[in-house]
């Protein structure tokens, strides 16, 4: 809402107020200023002159050269190339080191050899149009006229001043339960408030003629529920033409575009009282009858902006006897609306429902000020002072002949609002110690009255329901900053969940791990699914998919983190950073049939750079169990009925699977060169997706500690050749299980293929600890240890290295 | 005899002190005192001497022996020492090149300022909430005052999947979820990713994060919130902080303040920074309005309570400086180095 402070000044005298202290004190009291802006104040150095005269110039055919009074000792001499100057006129002129609006500059010089010391300035160089000035013509010098009841024009006179370009706007924020602010009238009542200063409103009066308003006008609401209240009245034998100048420079002020005096008059009622209206030409209302009535489905209309429209039905429109001839509080029909040629005119001041009128402005797509304004709710009770309004403003115009009695029709339903005033309640709901006779105080300052235990709110607050919003009110008058901060009083017990505790651990862990923390969107382009590889059947294909996604890119939840990760190591990849270590813990969204997906965390690693490749990464994923208390997992080939449907993106011979009993805890390995080509990589890619969920009940919250040895370990070293397919991880279980618990350690020393060798085969040699906490080990023992080891490597077709 | 014996002493005592290499030294003991040495030989010929003249020499050449000894020791030891300090010399490091660098990764700016505010609310008593991102109309909007219809649904574009599942636009879902379960004294804090549709640039993102709070218990004021809100910004920010609480609305709260926080850059005066305004906007909040809490079957006339929701972007980018949120969810490594 851009307020006028020349219009409020009409309702309150803020005196010699500076504007910074103004909108402070507004915004503190909550009515949120976002800027303000003097008009003009980019224009300096140009004042009203006088073309004394106008003569040839004698080396150009366009250009004229014009001696001109500016209320200095001698007139200047200016060259312009306009059409439309004579002598005689009063003119708009830039002075030698003058400034316009856009940074323009206007300096002294000669054109073809005339010295010329300024500018004659056209309308637009002002930064007005004919809107403004409907009496001047776009192209052409602005030729200024004495109007009615503004300043007398003075030669020399400061051209803001002279033609009104003058006044500050201030931009507020208004928020949705305020539709009253967005008045200027609701905001002359907050300044009173504010600021403690008297209000000066007087109810709006009109003479008015005789006539019977029965005899040219029917009114009947058919939908009850969606329109409260239809106020209308009859202006006759009207005289269309341009509003005065403060009606044009307020509305200008405001951000209204001036169009003739009648439409005017609707929006400045709306801009001033905060309730939009309408204004028809009689002529165009069928049968003399207007009915509230929901629109028939496929009904049309053209609305004032030129548009055909399709209604539906659960459109409200204002119709005639035959057809539609305005969108209900949203927008007026083409035909219907004020011309050169109207004679008489219908002022309609109505209440839609909020709802309503808003589902409607937005299935047409066109939100227009006044939908703005009923789509938050208005108070049938504004349609009369709003209908008066114009009337008022129509005698004060002089533009027509208002018949005094009116049509008004209603639902009946009694609006008055108000809340339990209960001051013991209100001071320890804020805080505060506030006598009743001040919060009385306060409420009277914004129009309420107080009454055998309540506050009642005046008609247009329409957002007053509860005893909260009566403490808010006296809340902010008193002002939110002092109210004393006081600190939670009871007691609390701060817990953080174990899920929590086990992401930070894991967070933690995967940092120091070497790995860098990215966040990424957690919706990506369906197109990923093609770039990690997946075929057509994956079920990572089933998404959560939004309806209204800002663009294809983001138009899908992602089922699986690597693709987002992915991105990132391409960006990485082509900001030219030599490598990159990376890891992202967030949700996956996967569908499960009921209403909400399961949203269930993962951890998901990626790698590039040159010293990296897949044992590294199989350690990091170690190392990172071992930190979180995850034991004795398994690591298994990947194989191609995975439940991890990233397998795909992965190179097939290098990718694994870790376990725990069974259970699937991640995926890691090198990927597919085709996934990182399709991602722009060209480079070894490494990646890893583990289930946090899944790791964390496998997890050991508490560790406790083992004794350390008091004995002396035997140590055995094995090597054995097996058939190259054999997995290492096979031949560790085997060790294991055969050596029971005095085995301590297993440690892989070399794994060797090639000369003494048979093709097809591999040497792999193990160090064996072995200790009891029992007794120093025997060597008896620990050969038999190593007996059982053997037998039970020969099940996997196991021999010793000989 | 004497005389040779003489020689012997002065001309070992000169090749020793003459002599800088151990290997020499050791050459030179076999040389002179060896079984094989000069001494020897020389002892061996004492047979050939008086009664009276054998004590002489024989002490003589103790002396000799005991002389050359004492000698080599101190040279062997003098070499020593001279040696290591030459080793230790020739040892000397630039100590100003560059050390071998253990990387420990980083943690992304915006989980550090997190994890910072979280534990300021878990030193106020506030438990850690969690909540889905997709969500039902029910827990996003209706649950909290607003309507099918409602205005103020405007200003929080959304993200649909369809009629009535979305994505979250401010975690108060979680908050409704919290109500709903359990019962007051509540303390909360529900952190998390929320989305809205809004273009992507320097200051928006259609995916960011917030942390909302929420206290309900008997006798909880607004001077509570106010209380609770300086003392976070406080912590955040440092003592000298100065908050500014303006009315404001949310269908959720009533009485809604919004908070300014003065600027850093001019203190309040207004500049650039804060465009003019001496304050930066930084967070919602308010006491919760009776319908919501009614909704989720708390009694209002029972108890009492607020709600405030920080933008962890915002808060993150004034922490760090940082003057583009994308610069966030780019992910360069040299970005995420920094912190």
């Amino acid at each position: 809402m851009d307020l006028s402070m020349k219009w409020l000044s009409d309702y309150v005298d803020i005196g010699d107020m500076t504007i910074k202290d103004y909108c402070s004190g507004l915004t503190l009291s909550g009515s949120k200023v976002e800027r303000y802006d003097t008009e003009g104040s980019e224009i300096s150095k140009v004042v009203v002159g006088k073309l004394l005269s106008v003569v040839p110039h004698e080396n150009s055919d366009h250009l004229v050269i014009c001696s001109v009074d500016v209320g200095a000792e001698a007139p200047i001499q200016i060259v312009t190339g306009a059409k439309n100057v004579k002598a005689g006129d009063i003119v708009p002129v830039a002075l030698d080191g003058s400034t316009l609006p856009n940074g323009v500059k206007i300096k002294k010089g000669k054109l073809r050899g005339v010295e010329s010391n300024g500018m004659l300035c056209s309308l637009g160089e002002l930064g007005l149009t004919t809107h403004d000035f409907p009496y001047a013509i776009a192209d052409g010098i602005f030729l200024i006229e004495q109007e009615e009841g503004c300043p007398e024009l003075k030669l020399g006179m400061d051209i803001r001043e002279a033609i009104g370009l003058n006044d500050t706007t201030v931009e507020f924020e208004i928020t949705s339960n305020r539709p009253d602010c967005m008045s200027v009238l609701g905001l002359a009542k907050e300044t009173a408030a504010t600021f403690d200063l008297p209000m000066n409103y007087k109810k709006p009066v009109f003479k008015g003629v005789d006539g019977d308003i029965g005899s040219m006008l029917s009114v009947k609401i058919s939908n009850t529920e969606l329109c409260s209240r239809y106020c209308a009245g009859v202006v006759r034998n009207v005289k269309i033409g341009p509003s005065p100048r403060w009606m044009r420079e307020r509305l200008r002020a405001s951000g209204v575009r001036p169009i003739n005096n009648f439409v005017d008059i609707t929006n400045y009622v709306m801009l001033e009282y905060g309730h939009p209206m309408h204004a028809f030409d009689i002529r165009f209302i069928e049968g003399n009858s207007i009915d509230i009535r929901s629109a028939k489905n496929g009904e049309k209309i053209t609305t004032l902006d030129g548009v055909e429209r399709t209604l539906t039905d659960n459109m409200l429109v204002i119709a005639d006897s035959r057809k539609p001839v305005a969108v209900a509080g949203v927008m007026g029909g083409e035909y219907s609306g004020i011309m050169d040629d109207t004679v008489d005119v219908v002022f309609e001041a109505a209440c839609f429902d909020g709802a309503s009128v808003r589902t409607t402005a937005k299935a047409l797509g066109m939100r227009t000020d006044a939908s703005s304004r009923f789509e938050k709710g208005l108070d049938p009770r504004m349609c009369e002072p709003a209908l008066n309004r114009a009337f008022e403003l129509v005698e004060l115009l002089g533009c027509g002949e208002v018949v005094r009695t009116t049509i008004d029709v209603s639902n009946g339903a009694d609006t008055q609002r108000s809340a339990p005033f209960d001051p013991v309640w209100i001071n320890n709901f804020l805080g505060t110690d506030l006598y009743e006779e001040e919060m009385i105080k306060y409420l009277n300052k914004l129009d309420f009255t107080v009454k055998d235990g309540r506050a009642y709110a005046p008609a247009y607050r329409i957002d007053i329901e509860c005893k909260a919003d009566i403490a808010e009110e006296i809340a902010r008058l008193y002002g939110y900053n002092n109210i004393e901060k006081t600190v939670i009083r009871g007691v609390a017990q701060a817990s953080v969940a174990p899920e929590q505790k086990f992401r930070t651990k894991l967070l933690n862990a995967s940092a120091s791990l070497g790995f860098d923390e990215i966040v990424t969107y957690s919706f990506i382009s369906p197109k990923n699914f093609d770039k990690i590889r997946l075929p057509e059947s994956s079920p990572l294909r089933n998404t959560v998919t939004i309806t209204n996604p800002l663009g294809e890119d983001t138009s899908v939840m992602r089922t699986t983190l690597l693709p987002s990760m992915l991105q990132v190591l391409s960006t990485n990849y082509n900001n030219r950073n030599e490598s990159a270590k990376l890891f992202e813990a967030a949700r996956e969204y996967l569908p499960c049939g009921r209403e909400l997906p399961e949203e269930p965390e993962r951890i998901v690693f990626g790698c590039y750079g040159a010293d990296y490749d897949f044992y590294a990464l199989k350690g990091a994923v170690e190392e990172l169990f071992e930190v979180l208390g995850i034991e004795d997992v398994d690591y298994e080939p990947c194989t191609d009925d995975s439940i991890f449907g990233e397998f795909h993106a992965f190179h097939p011979g290098r990718c694994a699977i870790v376990t725990k009993d069974g259970k699937p805890l991640g995926i890691f390995g090198e990927l597919h060169p085709k996934t990182a080509e399709n991602y722009g990589i060209n480079a070894k890619v490494y990646a890893a997706k583990l289930n946090v969920p899944e790791m964390m009940s496998e997890a050991i919250s508490f560790k406790t500690y083992k004794p350390l040895p008091k004995f002396p370990a035997a140590t055995r070293d094995l090597a054995v050749v097996v058939d190259d397919t054999v997995p290492a991880a096979h031949i560790e279980k085997a060790i294991k299980s055969a050596v029971g618990n005095i085995l301590e350690s297993v440690k892989l020393f070399d794994v060797y293929k090639g000369k003494q060798i048979a093709e097809g085969k591999k040497s792999v040699a193990y160090s064996i600890v072995m200790r009891s906490h029992d007794g120093t080990l025997t060597d008896e023992q620990a050969d038999n240890a190593m007996k059982k080891v053997l037998k039970k490597l020969s099940e996997l077709g196991a021999e010793i290295r000989s | 005899m004497k005389e040779q014996l003489e020689k012997i002493r002065q001309d070992a005592l000169q090749q020793i002190e003459s002599c800088g290499d151990l290997k020499i030294l050791d050459d030179l003991r076999v040389k002179y005192l060896g079984k094989k040495g000069e001494l020897t030989a020389i002892l061996k010929q004492m047979g050939g001497l008086s009664a009276e003249e054998r004590p002489l020499v024989g002490q003589l050449a103790n002396q000799v022996r005991s002389d050359l000894e004492e000698k080599l020791t101190n040279r062997i030891s003098s070499l020593k020492a001279d040696l290591e300090e030459k080793r230790l010399k020739d040892e000397a490091l630039d100590v100003t090149l560059p050390g071998k660098k253990t990387e420990l990764g980083k943690l992304h700016p915006l989980t550090v300022v997190m994890n910072e505010v979280k534990e300021i609310f878990l030193g106020m008593g506030f438990e850690v909430v969690d909540g889905p991102e997709v969500e039902t109309d029910h827990y996003c909007f209706e649950a909290l005052n607003m309507p099918p219809h409602h205005p103020a649904r405007d200003t929080q574009d959304t993200f649909y999947i369809n009629d009535n599942v979305l994505l979250r636009t401010q975690t108060s879902s979680v908050q409704i979820r919290t109500m709903e379960n359990r019962k007051p004294p509540i303390r909360i804090i529900s952190p998390g990713r929320v989305y809205r549709s809004d273009a992507i640039d320097a200051t928006h993102s259609p995916i960011f994060h917030q942390i909302e709070g929420l206290v309900i218990d008997k006798g909880i004021t607004l001077g509570d919130l106010f209380g609770t809100l300086e003392l976070l910004m406080k912590k955040l920010y440092g003592n000298d902080t100065k908050i500014r609480l303006r009315p404001h609305h949310f269908p959720y709260t009533e009485p809604s303040a919004e908070v300014d926080l003065q600027c850093f850059n001019c203190g309040g005066k207004g500049c650039p920074m804060c465009k003019g305004e001496g304050y930066v906007e930084l967070l919602g909040s308010g006491m919760v309005h009776p319908k919501v809490l009614e909704g989720c079957g708390i009694d209002p006339e029972v108890y009492s309570g607020f709600a405030f929701g920080i933008g962890l972007e915002r808060i993150t980018m004034g922490r760090f400086n940082i003057t583009d949120m994308r610069m966030l969810y780019e992910n360069d490594e040299r970005f995420l180095n920094q912190f």
